[in-house]
């Protein structure tokens, strides 16, 4: 790629910064939307800036939205751009989702599960139909409160995995790979994956999941288990010598179930797909499990056929910043390279002329 | 938590713990019922920073790289020579020094007793009942099923 250097829009672009800005704003006798406002009633597009933007922290990511006026990739781009501004103090002990504080808890595969189905705040049973009392202000009724069961929420792997018919989760194999400080090198491992997935394009990741669904590498799934609330982030400060809760997260983990024949040297058994998002994400943690178990497929001994068990095809193409970057730089100024196509073209039909008045002259 | 991370001091994870989900506003209101406190030094911070969070694979297995979250930590001494720490979720400054200097205070025994029954008490008995309230909100969605009832 050649860029030729550019000068003399300065003006244009001063002036198109301003427009942008007034255009955030809006009609200027509406109030303007508060950071706080954004983290409260938007948190969906909070959760999904924090997510991809691989950086949980509420109060930027409203912020980021609220800069981008709602472009969500946009905003995830500003997170990713801030985090490269602070030293990293080091790494969380792995996170325990078992002691999750549960806000939902559901289980496609046992109806009486131990901990009970929880629905939580979800949009599950809405009828998806405009509420127009919402075009007015007005305060939502307070939720009911129950008294809560304090019997354990066992996780849905551990019940199947008594009887031994579930894979287990594994063991640790030294320290996990990092794409922040890494580049990507194949043949990529489960965690590394795992990591590229959390921070993957939700309609990507969407998508791929739906193509294993629809027979592209599928696996037969079940939604073993979905639960989202708050799990304490943990640390082990050299200084200290000893571990400290440094506050909450929001989590939203699924544990997707498949049906597994059996290999040379596994029984036949259930196998797990994972998925675990920052904040609340359903979606997103569903369509990661789906594709985290297609990426399995030659660890299982199974035909890698379709786009999602491609663990090369996920990878490099799962992150919206490097694709975002890679499409719309095709806007920057390629007048150099462009000239020289255009050399091309002219030369090629200039050559195909002369064989075609060669060709006349010899009839 | 495993044998290395075992805690040698329980009572000082709980309070760091109270004092990392706590407001700077609401530690600083609790501090100013306790009277003058004794002079102290900031020598580390507060300075902002990551923490990389870590998942397990499958939930229950190895570790994986989740996400960066931002954290504030700061370090505190006081005149008598006791060292306080805090790594506090979030970028919250003010937060974060008040937390190291509660963190330092609570380690002299004049002072254990007393940052408890204003500071670090109180926030806890919050944080509790806010945890409390969301269990209860989480119970009250809870399906109850029911056998279908024939009618005839």
């Amino acid at each position: 790629m050649a860029y030729v250097a550019v000068k003399g829009g300065e003006t244009a672009i001063d002036a198109a910064h301003a427009w942008l800005n007034e255009e955030r704003r809006g009609d200027a006798s509406v109030p303007e939307l508060s950071v706080a406002q954004i983290e409260g009633q938007l948190g969906r597009a909070v959760d999904r800036t924090m997510a991809e933007g691989s950086l949980y922290d509420r109060e930027l990511a409203a912020l980021a939205v609220k800069q981008t006026a709602g472009d969500l990739i946009e905003a995830i781009f500003l997170l990713r751009a801030y985090r490269t501004t602070l030293p990293r103090f080091g790494y969380s002990l792995p996170l325990e989702t078992a002691s999750m504080q549960i806000a939902r808890r559901i289980s496609a595969v046992f109806k009486d599960l131990p901990g009970g189905q929880v629905l939580g705040p979800t949009h599950d049973y809405t009828h998806r139909l405009l509420d127009f009392s919402l075009l007015d202000p007005g305060a939502a009724a307070s939720a009911p409160r129950a008294e809560p069961d304090r019997s354990a929420m066992p996780r849905v792997p551990d019940i199947l995995g008594q009887e031994g018919l579930m894979e287990a989760d594994g063991e640790a194999a030294g320290e996990p790979g990092d794409l922040t400080r890494e580049p990507l090198r194949f043949p990529a491992e489960r965690d590394v994956r795992l990591q590229a997935l959390a921070r993957g394009d939700e309609g990507f990741v969407l998508g791929l999941g739906y193509s294993t669904q629809r027979g592209y590498g599928g696996t037969h799934p079940f939604a073993g288990e979905i639960r989202m609330g708050e799990v304490a982030v943990e640390i082990l400060p050299p200084e200290l010598g000893f571990a400290i809760d440094i506050g909450d997260i929001v989590l939203t983990e699924c544990q997707m179930v498949n049906q597994f024949k059996g290999s040379k040297t596994a029984p036949p058994q259930f196998t797990r797909g994972y998925g675990l998002v920052f904040g609340f994400n359903e979606r997103k943690a569903m369509s990661m499990a789906l594709v985290d178990r297609a990426m399995r497929a030659t660890e299982l001994g199974e035909d890698v056929t379709a786009p999602a068990q491609n663990v090369e095809f996920v990878l490099y193409h799962s992150d919206n910043i490097e694709a975002t970057g890679f499409v719309e730089h095709l806007k920057l100024p390629h007048y150099v390279d462009f000239q020289s196509e255009l050399q091309n073209v002219r030369r090629m039909r200039a050559e195909q002329q002369r064989v075609v008045e060669r060709k006349e002259a010899a009839e | 938590m495993t044998a290395e991370t075992a805690d040698p001091d329980p009572a000082r994870r709980r309070w760091m713990s109270v004092l990392a989900r706590a407001g700077a506003a609401e530690i600083e209101a609790g501090l100013a019922m306790c009277g003058p406190l004794p002079p102290h030094t900031v020598i580390r911070g507060p300075e902002g920073g990551l923490v990389m969070v870590r998942g397990r694979i499958g939930g229950g297995g190895g570790p994986f790289n989740l996400g960066e979250m931002t954290v504030t930590r700061c370090t505190v001494r006081t005149a008598d020579g006791r060292v306080g720490h805090a790594y506090v979720a979030g970028r919250d400054a003010r937060q974060a020094e008040l937390a190291a200097l509660t963190d330092a205070l609570m380690q002299h025994p004049d002072w254990t007793d007393r940052l408890e029954r204003t500071v670090v008490g109180p926030l806890a008995a919050v944080q509790e009942a806010a945890k409390a309230d969301r269990a209860a909100k989480a119970a009250g969605t809870k399906v109850q099923f029911f056998a279908m009832q024939t009618t005839r």
